[in-house]
């Protein structure tokens, strides 16, 4: 039978991807795809502990979580697009500018 | 411990349960090690279908629909959209320095985060504060805590929504008329050859 703890554990499995992601990725574009694989692992956890919990409150949350990324994704998409059109790349490190 | 995993593996629950998990790690992983943007954005997208598939598992019926419908549909699109801007078949060239330490520190700090936040839970003295109905249809028993309980929030977000739509639009139409590329595009040179 799968239990509450089978979710949470791919749940955790899923966020440690995206922050392995986080840590090595050095181009922003892919650092975005870094940040929707943590938030899809938390909406996993969320409705796991809403099933089995029996409550609806999780599924509330996920539905906020949904809105969020979607409002960063708009923003952010934004902004990429004016660094790439100032810069020429979306590489971290070529994007440094205030080296000592 | 393995007689355990091999019953539940014949109940459908199960197997959706642990063939969903093991394609969406792997495609995750795709995303994130994967050197093309392209193969990364398309994993990603596969993965989230599949997301919506463990939603309908927990009979979050109504999320996994919210899921495919923004995740997939929009947010997905908007990913593809914006790889118009960028040059997506070039492969990116990541330098670094020491991806051991990555790794383990990536994934010590996920253990550390998860202890941290779900160590002081005691969770025999949860009690559900919107519990579901017997009976009653996912998508109506959300809709009816979503527009009674979260009224403010739910106002809230449609707010945020507005302001990051205004605010996409107008980062992402300055200087719209500029060209990307220092170099002519394909049309120009054609008209210059055409002159000469």
């Amino acid at each position: 039978m799968i239990g509450l703890s089978h979710y949470l554990i791919v749940s955790a499995i899923i966020f440690s991807i995206g922050l392995v992601g986080v840590l090595r990725r050095r181009n922003l574009l892919m650092l975005f795809f870094a940040t929707e694989v943590m938030l899809n692992a938390v909406n996993i956890a969320f409705a796991a502990i809403s099933h089995y919990y029996n409550d609806l409150t999780g599924q509330m949350f996920a539905f906020f979580i949904i809105a969020i990324a979607a409002s960063e994704v708009a923003v952010g998409l934004g902004l990429l697009i004016l660094l790439y059109k100032k810069h020429g790349s979306l590489n971290l490190d070529d994007l440094a500018s205030m080296r000592g | 411990m393995l007689e355990n995993f091999l019953a539940s593996l014949m109940t459908i629950e199960g197997f959706a349960f642990y063939l969903f998990s093991v394609l969406t790690i792997g495609l995750f992983l795709v995303t994130v090690m994967s050197k093309n943007v392209l193969y990364a954005m398309t994993s990603l997208a596969a993965a989230m279908v599949l997301i919506s598939g463990f939603f309908f598992i927990l009979g979050a019926d109504f999320l996994g629909v919210v899921q495919l419908i923004v995740y997939v549909g929009a947010i997905m699109a908007l990913y593809s959209f914006a790889m118009m801007f960028f040059d997506a078949t070039k492969d990116i060239k990541e330098k670094n320095t020491n991806p051991a330490l990555v790794f383990l520190l990536g994934g010590l700090s996920a253990v550390v985060l998860v202890l941290m936040f779900a160590g002081p839970i005691h969770s025999d003295a949860i009690v559900a504060l919107y519990p579901m109905h017997e009976g009653v249809g996912n998508a109506q028993d959300v809709g009816m805590v979503l527009f009674t309980k979260y009224l403010i929030p739910f106002e809230v977000a449609a707010l945020m929504l507005l302001v990051a739509m205004i605010s996409g639009i107008i980062l992402a139409s300055k200087k719209m008329d500029d060209s990307l590329t220092e170099d002519l595009g394909v049309d120009e040179e054609m008209m210059i050859k055409d002159d000469k």
